[in-house]
């Protein structure tokens, strides 16, 4: 995947390249690029004059960064209290399933990609699931794949 | 211009999943296409609690309730109640319990018992206009502090008022701001502000909804607690997951600096002050102060010994008062009542030592398998009986309830027999759980302890910075010992073990998420030991969770052919003609559990 240094670069700049915006600068690089590719810590790294592996150290702590591309459609499932008590590592599986990745993986076409959140603070919603930026809740295993096929390009 | 009725939406994270910004569009068109644009107005407001009814809608000033609206249900309300002036009958809300629809608001029981103090301008105000917020009496609390206190009085009023954190830890917030403040005059260094938005509790949404509801009342309390310790600076550290509520702090911060209220010399009073946001990125040891001031910084955010204290020396060394977003939304309210009024509420008498009770209210997240699932705020000393039963309506499908779980990672569960307890910081830690946040995840019968334990125990295993081997090594044994148990080969000696190790993370671990990682667990053996036993010496999981231990079946005289759970199985495990008694073939059977959501009559077991 191409790079691009100088928007790297606009990103670092808004944040006055202070390293007390070190998080904030690698979630919106994230945001940009779906992940954290290495030359972008790379090119973070250089200009905020923090070494590399602490920018690594970072990367890796937080559950937000990922160091994979990640798909366009990322399922965040959640796996807080509410959601647990209401078969949260069930339909966790069922997106595993229908979706034939698992928990950390991303879909060949670069499309989905399943992952688990701590808690949406959704509760009243439980069990909750985010698929891009929407909020889906009080789903059954049987929702699954009608809202995945939401996010699926139309068939010619 | 007057209005004579105004449509409220509730535009809370939950609502906004419903649909409820599409709903104003649609509401708004409607009224606009009836000629009622000058006589109605359409408002979006923040949280209103009931989230599990939502996307909500309250038309005032009848005071009536909607629950469930649709896009498609604007053209009767606007129809039948805002022309015709005859509430919609089938989108009023009835209690699972009850036949009749309550039409008014304020007589739902969820609402009834409730005692808003934090939570005042839920659903009143619109969240992104300073205008609303000011036209409730908003900063004219801070008016007061900058004018008619001095900062020595501010913080001795908040230590009167015996106002204790309520992230969780209940340290009385006064004597914190005593100490900064004082650390701060010794030092000769300015301190700083910061509020705890980093709300990683699972099962937990109040701090969220307070900001989206009334973002305004965190910032002036903020500002009141910077006038009292002598900062200049302030920090929210928010979570990454609550995109609307920052977008509304944002907004709200941005509002404040336009009207004087942040900035050089506020309101004219010569105070300088300011607040910036600062994301965290899903890290739930973030919310511990040292390892949230780390990560403020912008290095990992691992906790140190704290044997030197965060409001002596905290962010960049500076002496930092670190609380969270409700302690701050309190403030205002206290300042501009009084402590003698903040104190009358709870229990014990806090006048003279903020450590004697529990005084105000506390907002907590009624969650789980429970009727009226949402957020509240109840006076401190209510029991669990009256959250649970009366306000939240009881347990789902009357079934019977087992456990109520608060505190987050940190508390624990408790049983039956502690539901006449009364709720407070003190009663609650002396039960073996913990005030927390806010969270209170209700259980049923179907849920199992010992999942629930290895829950929390696998969360806390990840979310572990792995600094000190207690917790790093102790919660990895922890999960291993859960896990062995919840696949049916565990052995008696086990439940010693998890107690031994227990005790040693209480005594061992640096910070609070490992000293406190072992309640989970600790209280469901005090409490629920007899579920242990029967996944050790009986093989069997009495809560129907445990997959190694349960089989799937159909019981032949609840089942009527409905043929639903063979469309909802993906193994082809269930077979059957239509109004025909099905059958459950266990070996193609992965336990998945997709037909007994979809079973409309109960009629799969698991044994």
């Amino acid at each position: 995947m191409h790079i691009d240094p100088a928007k790297v670069d606009a990103i670092i700049q808004r944040h006055g390249r202070k390293r007390e915006h070190l998080i904030a600068m690698l979630l919106e690089c994230q945001e940009e690029f779906t992940h954290l590719p290495e030359p972008v810590l790379q090119r973070v790294s250089e200009q905020v004059e923090v070494p590399l592996p602490s920018v690594l150290g970072i990367a890796t702590f937080f559950r937000a960064f990922s160091l994979k591309p990640v798909g366009r459609y990322p399922a965040h499932i959640c796996m807080g209290t509410a959601c647990h008590v209401k078969g949260a590592p069930r339909l966790l599986e069922a997106f595993e399933r229908e979706l034939k990745i698992l928990r950390g993986q991303t879909t060949d076409d670069l499309l989905f990609s399943i992952n688990t959140v701590n808690c949406l603070g959704c509760c009243g919603l439980a069990p909750a699931v985010t698929v891009g930026k929407d909020v889906h809740g009080k789903l059954k295993q049987a929702d699954v794949p009608r809202i995945l096929k939401k996010y699926r390009p139309k068939e010619a | 211009m007057a209005y004579r009725a105004h449509c409220l939406i509730c535009t809370g994270t939950g609502c906004v999943a419903g649909g409820s910004f599409n709903l104003r569009k649609t509401l708004e068109a409607e009224i606009a296409k009836r000629g009622l644009d000058r006589e109605i107005q359409v408002i979006t407001t923040g949280c209103q609690g009931f989230c599990a009814e939502g996307p909500i809608m309250i038309v005032q000033p009848d005071g009536v309730f909607y629950c469930r609206v649709e896009e498609r249900d604007v053209p009767a309300i606007v129809e039948e109640h805002l022309l015709k002036g005859r509430p919609v009958k089938k989108l009023l809300y009835t209690p699972p319990t009850e036949k009749a629809p309550i039409p008014a608001l304020k007589d739902i029981p969820f609402f009834a018992k409730q005692k808003l103090i934090v939570l005042r301008n839920r659903g009143l105000i619109d969240p992104d206009r300073i205008e609303d917020y000011i036209a409730v009496d908003g900063y004219t609390a801070l008016g007061k502090a900058l004018t008619q206190m001095t900062p020595e009085g501010i913080v001795l009023e908040i230590k009167r008022s015996g106002l204790r954190g309520r992230g969780g830890g209940g340290f009385p917030a006064g004597i914190k701001w005593e100490t900064c403040r004082h650390a701060g005059q010794v030092r000769g260094v300015a301190p700083v502000v910061i509020c705890n938005a980093d709300e990683g509790d699972p099962g937990a949404f109040m701090d969220r909804s307070i900001i989206e509801s009334d973002p305004h009342s965190v910032v002036e309390g903020m500002i009141i607690a910077a006038r009292g310790i002598g900062a200049s600076e302030g920090f929210v550290y928010i979570r990454h997951e609550y995109p609307l509520a920052r977008q509304r702090l944002q907004l709200a911060l941005d509002h404040a600096r336009e009207f004087g209220l942040l900035g050089k010399n506020i309101l004219g009073a010569g105070m300088d002050f300011d607040i910036e946001i600062r994301e965290g990125a899903g890290a739930f040891v973030c919310g511990e102060s040292t390892a949230l001031m780390a990560s403020l910084e912008g290095k990992l955010g691992e906790p140190r010994a704290k044997y030197i204290h965060t409001v002596e020396h905290g962010y960049q060394d500076r002496p930092s008062n670190l609380n969270n977003v409700e302690t701050y939304a309190n403030v205002p309210l206290i300042i501009l009542r009084g402590a003698d009024w903040f104190a009358s509420m709870g229990t014990g008498d806090v006048k003279e030592n903020p450590w004697n009770g529990s005084s105000g209210t506390k907002v907590f997240s009624l969650v789980g398998k429970i009727n009226n699932t949402g957020l509240i705020e109840v006076p401190m000393g209510i029991s669990l009986r009256e959250i649970i039963f009366d306000i939240g309506g009881g347990i789902p499908k009357g079934r019977k309830f087992k456990a109520v779980q608060t505190g987050g990672p940190s508390g624990g569960c408790l049983p039956e027999e502690k539901l006449d307890m009364a709720v407070d910081f003190d009663s609650l830690t002396e039960a073996g759980s913990m005030m927390g946040s806010g969270g209170m995840i209700v259980m049923d019968e179907q849920t199992c302890m010992v999942d629930v334990a290895r829950y929390f125990i696998a969360f806390l295993t990840e979310e572990s910075c792995g600094k000190c081997t207690p917790c790093r090594e102790g919660l990895k044994t922890m999960l291993d010992v859960l896990t062995r148990i919840g696949d049916g080969k565990g052995r008696m000696e086990d439940l010693g073990l998890l107690e031994e190790m227990g005790a040693v993370m209480q005594d061992c671990c640096l910070c609070a998420l490992g000293t406190s990682a072992p309640n989970p667990v600790l209280s469901t053996l005090q409490y629920f030991r007899h579920e242990y036993e029967a996944h050790i010496r009986d093989k069997k999981c009495p809560g129907g969770v445990c997959k190694e231990l349960i089989t799937y079946g159909i019981d032949p005289a609840k089942c009527d052919g409905c043929h639903a759970c063979v469309r909802a199985c993906s193994t082809a495990a269930i077979m059957g003609e239509v109004k025909k008694v099905h059958t459950l073939d266990v070996h193609k059977c992965i336990k998945c559990g997709a037909c007994i959501e979809v079973c409309r009559r109960d009629a799969i077991t698991r044994t």
